[in-house]
């Protein structure tokens, strides 16, 4: 346990102090501000679209990030060191992927009403999708988890890292951008039956994602 | 029955074995393949025209097989690479390297002809409904397939990896298969492979059976050879390198 929450711990202190925190939202507020010069200003046309814009720009933002999971520490040999602690691979994974959901994942669902704002969101809408947002936070952290720890000994890995985990993001995508719309639909109130896919498309990675990520990791340190 | 499958494809993890039994399918892998689709080219041919759509239901010959197909090779990837992991078969990770170029080029020949049967028929190129998302889904699943094994510079590891993320992708084939089933989709619910009879008239089955056995056929043949062709290279390389090596001792 001590193991587990110290690892966290440093994944995060990392992400931190590296400024790679300040840089992933910053890009979040980057890429939301480009919407409207590529959409037009038009705020109505905006409002409608901005719970799926949202959505898409934080997967984004997210695939960014991946990078930084593994990599700096298999490039110093900290990976390996890793795996030669009493705890298993499996945890290790979780546990960076805790980290990672600290200190990355909460910034940008916390920069995420600042964003809407942006896209003149409405305000009734955010509630319900920052929930969708939460619920699939497991499974993004994860399922990214799988593609950073495949993509571990290739250098300057991060178009494939994104190619490897678009396609399991989808499904998330589909999910959580409907639900997000259909809440504006019905005026806030938040759609459960989506809710509850995401959460168990969330528990269904919290229990494989780590057997694939800690499988594809020892593949690495071989 | 599970052990005799093991034994026999334990034997054939030996490369030089699979490359004796590959040489001597070959050619009548391949001959079988090309007599089929040109019987079955014929069949299609000599359709006649549905009363609904007219001549542009031929393009259903080639888009359903080529669809099959699709999942077919994913689900050979899959089990070489299950195989391949469990049993450290070398030749399961030929196989799954092999049949992947395949499989994509499959999935793309379904997705064009879907959207050039799809334009005359529901109005529109392309449409975001679950069938056709999740195909499209399955494609980009084959080129981070094939771009993994590109991008680890070792080949054993890129294997080993390129196997996991084999697994870890076969999750989406349930979804192609049974999503017009799940969802409403644009794309019309299976018509062939349900437990009661086809609901396809005799005069569009056989042709389309046909076409399908062919297509299976030459996605055999077309892997086989890429198969050899893999394991001749891996051979030129190691000889390459010990040539190398012994110049300079």
């Amino acid at each position: 346990m001590g193991i587990f929450l110290s690892l966290c711990h440093q994944h995060m202190l990392l992400a931190w102090r590296s400024g790679h925190t300040t840089l992933i939202v910053t890009f979040l507020f980057i890429a939301v501000t480009l919407m409207p010069f590529g959409l037009g200003p038009e705020l109505a046309l905006l409002s409608r679209l901005a719970p799926g814009l949202l959505w898409v720009v934080l997967l984004m933002s997210l695939l960014l990030s991946l990078d930084r999971m593994f990599q700096a520490d298999y490039e110093d040999g900290t990976l390996e060191q890793l795996g030669l602690l009493p705890l298993p691979m499996e945890l290790i994974v979780l546990a960076k992927s805790l980290g990672h959901f600290i200190a990355l994942f909460v910034p940008l669902l916390i920069s995420v009403p600042l964003a809407g704002l942006l896209l003149n969101i409405e305000a009734a809408v955010l509630p319900a999708l920052m929930l969708t947002m939460l619920a699939g936070a497991p499974a993004l952290t994860l399922l990214g988890a799988i593609g950073a720890a495949l993509a571990l000994s290739v250098r300057r890995s991060a178009m494939l890292t994104v190619l490897l985990v678009m396609p399991l993001y989808i499904p998330v995508l589909v999910f959580g951008a409907t639900s997000s719309t259909r809440a504006i639909a019905m005026s806030g109130q938040i759609d459960w039956p989506a809710l509850g896919i995401l959460a168990l498309m969330s528990c269904a990675a919290l229990f494989m994602a780590p057997l694939a990520a800690a499988a594809a990791l020892r593949v690495a340190l071989r | 029955m599970f052990k005799t499958v093991e034994k026999i494809s334990a034997y054939y993890a030996n490369p030089q074995r699979f490359m004796r039994l590959a040489g001597k399918l070959h050619a009548p892998v391949w001959a079988l393949a090309l007599i089929v689709l040109a019987v079955g080219l014929y069949m299609v041919a000599n359709v006649p025209d549905d009363y609904q759509q007219g001549a542009t239901v031929r393009i259903m010959f080639v888009h359903v097989p080529a669809a099959w197909m699709s999942l077919f090779a994913y689900s050979f990837i899959f089990f070489a690479s299950v195989t391949a992991l469990i049993f450290r078969h070398p030749v399961g990770h030929v196989a799954g390297r092999a049949a992947a170029p395949i499989g994509a080029v499959f999935t793309l020949i379904a997705l064009l002809t879907g959207s050039l049967w799809g334009q005359p028929m529901w109005g529109t190129w392309w449409v975001w409904d679950a069938r056709l998302t999740s195909v499209l889904v399955l494609f980009f699943i084959y080129l981070g397939y094939i771009a993994l094994w590109q991008a680890i510079e070792d080949y054993g590891q890129a294997a080993r990896a390129t196997a996991i993320l084999a697994i870890v992708g076969s999750i989406n084939v349930p979804i192609v298969k049974f999503s017009v089933d799940w969802w409403n989709t644009l794309h019309q619910p299976a018509s062939v492979s349900r437990f009661a009879r086809p609901a396809l008239h005799a005069d569009f089955l056989y042709p389309l059976l046909v076409m399908g056995l062919g297509f299976t056929l030459l996605f055999f043949a077309l892997t086989l050879t890429r198969m050899q062709m893999e394991i001749l290279r891996q051979r030129a390389r190691a000889r390459h390198l010990a040539n190398d090596f012994e110049g300079d001792g």
